[in-house]
């Protein structure tokens, strides 16, 4: 197939189609119990250097968690898709997790601000870039769950978007139309937040589910974070609402309020105050670094971060918030 | 004295492009506001979808991410991103809004960065997101911004979203849907189109309390006109009880 014109940004993973098969030849199907700590999880499957996507929307059902113990264990030097991410990569960003990264939207907590600390990392040169868009990005994660090697989709072209991208210019073999190819994107490893799953891996999403579907088709290796487990009986009660079968999964890690402070449907609301404290410390290095190791690097579990927030109470508020009842009685 | 901001005037202004039985894809802020006032106005029915996977919600405020949980209150259906912008390529979403931190004559807008080296940006915006795609696929592209000779400039440093490209048939040309392309530009002080055979920004309606030469004055470029310039409607009783009282009681968006 002829190029007709080519995009200058470096492809940061393979997008073989043979080579992925490869891999998922070697990938487990068993019906295995998968229950592991986040702690163990983040270290048998994120490694340094590596490719890492994180699931949800920016601060909505984001595995908030586990961004926060993929920085305590000081992962480095990791590729990242900075697609729809916000609070995530706000949390990767402080910990310089990565230095080379897809973007589709990085920097911005969309309507709250922009992070000064993640802006001034991607100023500093530190990190090599290559562009996208929010469809890019999930148009090659969906050639990559579909097992093919590119998709073309239409759009970019004739823009600098297209310029800095790893895309490639087309003509369709039926019609003659030009079409923006996507290299599909395989992630080593990628992290998604469910509200339900069991010990196997099946989940269940209430909620939009963004890139997830196909993200979790499409990593090699994937840890689940879940508000709750549930039983297997439950789910082959109503297979029609798994969302991501069992041979998609690596690790399971019930992680209550997981994506905290991030929203998660019909469950909790974002808590906006410390979003904006986020983005307040970190005009000043010095207020962040401490506020980075009262947060992350200090604290031992998820739980122990929602303790410095207001704990419970705080969580049964946001879920007045979110649920727009004054049911627990804290709303406003 | 106007007894309203000019923040309202844009949101009032943009809001009525969206006529009834029409779909529209917005993001936060300004977009979603004069998206929720064209429902609570003229066009109750209007289609509202977010590109994180929300379809037609009732939105009971205004959400603070285009993939939050308001996004799908009372929604007709909670999809993924691929299912929307699918939608958006077959042709099926009229109107967007768009913002940025440069904008050029044809329509093209600049949300990436500002400086010539792109690995080490002099400043560093967010990048497309889904500006790009709305851009490519929507039939009519708005922008909502103010308005001064930096942001409207002669050459955008980086071109995130396209407009018309270089002008003429130059985004035909480009592969991109035929028949897309920026529609209206509305800022504080006037409403622009685009002259059909160039693709130039022209000026079709001025604001109230200001004058041609304020417009051309906070623009980097020279706009065409078109042969009788209007004068924008400013807005209504009913339209500013409306954004006050039911869109923006919190004034998130209309304070700023």
């Amino acid at each position: 197939m002829d190029v007709i014109e080519q995009g200058i940004g470096r492809l940061f993973t393979d997008p073989d189609a043979d080579n992925a098969r490869a891999h998922f030849k070697t990938k487990s199907r068993a019906l295995t119990n998968k229950l592991m700590s986040l702690k163990d999880a983040v270290a048998k499957y994120v490694h340094d250097g590596e490719y890492l996507a994180i699931g949800g929307f920016g601060a909505n059902r984001t595995p908030i968690a586990a961004c926060h113990e993929i920085v305590r264990q000081r992962k480095k030097n990791m590729a990242f898709a900075g697609h729809t991410s916000t609070h995530d990569f706000q949390i990767l960003a402080a910990g310089k997790v990565f230095n080379k990264l897809d973007i589709a939207y990085i920097v911005g907590l969309e309507a709250r601000g922009l992070s000064p600390n993640a802006r001034k990392y991607m100023q500093s040169g530190e990190v090599e870039v290559c562009e996208w868009t929010n469809y890019c990005l999930s148009a090659r994660l969906k050639a990559a769950a579909m097992g093919i090697s590119f998709v073309p989709i239409r759009n970019v072209m004739g823009t600098d978007t297209f310029k800095f991208s790893g895309a490639k210019i087309i003509a369709c073999p039926f019609s003659g139309q030009k079409y923006a190819a996507m290299p599909a994107l395989w992630p080593d490893v990628s992290v998604i937040h469910v509200h339900e799953a069991d010990m196997y891996g099946n989940c269940r999403i209430r909620d939009i589910t963004v890139s997830d579907l196909d993200l979790a088709k499409a990593s090699k290796h994937l840890i689940i974070t879940c508000e709750r487990l549930i039983p297997n009986e439950e789910i082959r009660n109503e297979p029609v609402l798994t969302d991501i079968p069992f041979f998609c999964v690596d690790a399971v890690c019930e992680v209550p309020y997981g994506a905290y402070p991030g929203v998660m449907a019909y469950e909790y609301f974002s808590d906006e105050e410390h979003l904006q404290e986020w983005l307040r410390v970190e005009k000043d290095p010095e207020e962040f670094k401490a506020f980075l190791d009262k947060n992350i690097y200090n604290v031992t579990s998820h739980f122990d971060y929602i303790r410095l927030h207001g704990g419970m109470e705080k969580m049964l508020a946001l879920r007045d918030k979110e649920l727009m009842t004054t049911a627990n009685g804290n709303n406003g | 004295m106007a007894d309203y901001n000019t923040m309202e005037l844009m949101i009032v202004t943009g809001a009525r492009e969206l006529k009834a039985g029409v779909s529209v894809a917005v993001g936060t802020g300004a977009p979603c506001a004069a998206a929720m006032l064209a429902q609570k106005t003229h066009a109750p029915d209007l289609l509202i979808i977010f590109e994180a996977g929300g379809i037609d919600p009732r939105l009971p405020e205004m959400p603070i991410s285009v993939g939050d949980s308001r996004t799908i209150w009372k929604a007709c259906q909670a999809t993924s991103m691929t299912d929307t912008m699918e939608a958006f390529c077959r042709g099926m979403v009229d109107y967007t809004f768009l913002g940025g931190a440069q904008i050029d004559m044809y329509g093209n807008l600049n949300s990436t960065r500002i400086g010539p080296d792109h690995q080490k940006p002099k400043v560093r915006f967010p990048g497309s997101g889904g500006a790009n795609d709305f851009g490519s696929f929507c039939w009519n592209m708005m922008v909502m911004t103010p308005q001064d000779a930096k942001r409207f400039t002669e050459k955008c440093d980086f071109i995130t979203t396209p407009g018309y490209l270089e002008g003429g048939n130059s985004r035909d040309e480009s592969g991109l849907p035929k028949g897309t392309g920026p529609y209206r530009i509305i800022t504080n002080m006037a409403v622009m189109d685009f002259e059909p055979g160039s693709k130039r920004m022209r000026i079709i309606s001025i604001n109230p309390g200001y004058s041609e030469k304020d417009v051309q004055d906070n623009c980097g470029f020279e706009l065409l006109k078109v042969k009788k310039i209007k004068e924008t409607h400013p807005p209504s009783k009913r339209e500013l009880a409306a954004l006050r009282e039911e869109v923006d009681p919190y004034r998130y968006v209309i304070g700023r």
